[in-house]
């Protein structure tokens, strides 16, 4: 049984910006609800009394100091980008 | 009907940090050729790690302080989803659960009341800034200079109820920032940027009304108008049995009106979880501590402090203490009064806030360039307690000192502006202006009191402006009247 419904989907779809068609999303529902039921397996683990954690690896406090270092000269930061102009990322008109 | 507003507020601040949040490109981007403050982390290239800036860090903890916040001492920061070019990993780093301070308040003033209004800050967290987009035709440019700059969030409850009320609240954030170094606090800058939440309560039913979020609010003018606007036009809607949707307005600094932005909130969609990147933040509490004992001594303190200690009124307390450099110059003035030598804090700040800010504000130079040392100001006040000069002629001299520095008593000499005390010659000087004067002396004698000025002032036009006036009344009249 799916976990997740075809809305739930769309949802993600929309967020992540993609446009899927119906046989995608009957794809993606198959997949992802796969996913979910797989990361369930960590819902059956007791962990009352644990507190939890953000990070798996045990480091904590990792701070620098507030010094400048070199940064990229605009031709390199620009170097891999499909368009540009007067030194910025051209993009297509976004508007909210 | 009258409807009552019920304001909360979300302020990012950006913080004056030489580097930015997570990488060690400048943290400058004002005026900036574009994309020339960027490196592999804060382009979101694939594979690189950000570390966290200390400096924002130990910045937002102050400001946290400041707010009477508690400093949570476990940190985690989250990372916000949402695509857009602005923000080049797809992802904001910010905080959400775990923000570093918590449940504090600022008190502000007011005009309807003497007592402060004490607005409760629910969180304050530190994230990252983003790009900034200028739209051109039909694309947009993209300049990742902001992108990663370390921008403390601070939010409030719903505590403002009016225009007014946000305007002081903002005055009062930005005097913070400013007096703990961590921001230049410019609005116009985009140092400062407010966003408001804002909703029309029934006072009858006390039903709380839909929420409108007001955005774009770049400048201290535009948050105070653009709340009055909204209020004015949600009530509008509301009295003609009208509803307001839950939608986000910008305002229009030029038209300055609101208008509707987006209608649909698409808070649920951010799915934030924690930075994988980042370990966590376990702040050792003899750091807090350090930073608290750090602190310099804050406004509403100094408030206390010179309503009480130096005695000076509400009014006049609050403009020393609106700007800190001012503050620390009246104070080095006073400390170097001490309490022998007559010299008042309250004189001391009837020059500081009366000739000072005067000529601060017509040559437009800064407090911090002012060359009158603290002890040339003490001996000026002095000259004048001890009759040396009199209240025109000291403040001939405080403008050649503003513009020279050069001690008083040397202005004085050398501009022959000592005061003429001495009675003979006063009462000389008097017959003289009497004998010159036959008409206002009748009308004098007749009953009328106030022409006693005018010859006061011929008195004084005859010296130069050197009499002693008090003197030169007194010798008047006792000649009128015997
Ligand atoms: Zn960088």
């Amino acid at each position: 049984m799916a976990k997740l419904s075809l809305e739930e989907v769309e949802t993600i779809a929309e967020l992540a910006k993609l446009t899927l068609t119906d046989a995608e999303k009957a794809m993606f529902q198959e997949q992802l609800s796969d996913i979910l039921e797989y990361a369930e397996m960590l819902q059956k683990i007791d962990t009352t009394g644990i507190p939890p954690t953000a990070s798996a690896i045990p480091l904590k406090n990792v701070m620098r100091p507030d010094v400048n270092t070199l940064s990229l000269d605009n031709e390199e930061a620009l170097f891999n980008a499909p368009q540009t102009d007067e030194g910025s990322f051209k993009v297509q008109a976004v508007l909210e | 009907m009258k409807y009552q507003p019920i304001i909360g507020m979300e302020v990012h601040v950006e913080l004056s940090t030489n580097s930015k949040m997570f990488c060690g490109c400048s943290a400058d981007f004002f005026g900036v050729a574009p994309n020339t403050h960027v490196c592999p982390v804060c382009l979101g290239m694939p594979g690189t790690l950000p570390v966290i800036n200390q400096k924002a860090v130990e910045y937002t903890i102050m400001t946290g302080l400041a707010l009477n916040c508690q400093i949570q001492p476990h940190n985690v920061f989250a990372r916000k989803n949402y695509f857009y070019p602005d923000l080049p990993k797809g992802y904001q780093i910010s905080q959400y659960e775990l923000p570093l301070c918590l449940n504090g308040y600022v008190d502000i003033e007011t005009e309807e009341s003497d007592t402060p209004k004490r607005i409760r800050v629910r969180r304050a967290h530190l994230e990252e800034d983003t790009g900034k987009l200028t739209h051109v035709n039909n694309h947009s440019l993209v300049d990742l200079n902001r992108a990663g700059v370390p921008l403390l969030e601070i939010v409030t409850e719903a505590d403002i109820h009016s225009a007014d009320e946000a305007y002081a609240y903002v005055t009062k954030l930005r005097q913070l920032v400013r007096y703990l170094g961590v921001s230049s606090g410019d609005m116009e800058k985009g140092a400062m940027r407010c966003e408001v939440n804002l909703s029309l309560t029934d006072p009858e039913t006390g039903e709380w009304g839909t929420k409108v979020e007001v955005k774009n609010l770049n400048s201290f003018r535009s948050v105070r108008n653009a709340i009055a606007y909204e209020i004015e036009r949600q009530t509008k809607v509301l009295s003609k049995g009208g509803t307001i949707d839950q939608v986000t307005m910008g305002w229009d600094e030029n038209r300055a009106i609101t208008f509707l932005q987006r209608t649909k909130e698409g808070d649920t969609g951010y799915r934030y979880f924690p930075e994988p990147d980042l370990p966590p933040l376990d702040l050792d509490p003899a750091w807090i501590e350090e930073i608290k004992t750090g602190l310099p001594e804050l406004p509403d303190a100094k408030m206390a402090r010179y309503t009480g200690d130096f005695e000076l009124t509400q009014k006049e307390a609050l403009v020393l203490v609106e700007d800190r450099s001012i503050a620390e110059y009246y104070e080095s003035v006073v400390a170097v009064a001490g309490d022998a030598k007559g010299v008042t804090p309250k004189l001391v700040s009837n020059w500081v806030s009366g000739e000072l800010f005067r000529l601060l504000g017509e040559s437009g130079r800064n407090i911090a360039d002012v060359e009158i040392k603290p002890a040339r100001l003490v001996a000026l006040i002095e000259l004048v307690n001890a009759n040396t000069i009199n209240q025109p002629a000291a403040k001939k001299v405080f403008g050649v000192m503003f513009k020279s520095g050069r001690p008083p008593q040397e202005i004085v000499e050398e501009l022959g502006l000592q005061q003429i005390s001495d009675e003979d010659q006063l009462v000389s000087i008097a017959r003289q202006v009497i004998a010159d004067h036959p008409d206002p002396v009748e009308q004098f004698k007749a009953g009328k009191e106030t022409v006693i000025n005018f010859l006061v002032g011929q008195i004084m036009r005859v010296t130069r402006g050197k009499a002693n006036p008090q003197l030169a009344e007194q010798a008047l009249r006792e000649l009128l009247q015997s």
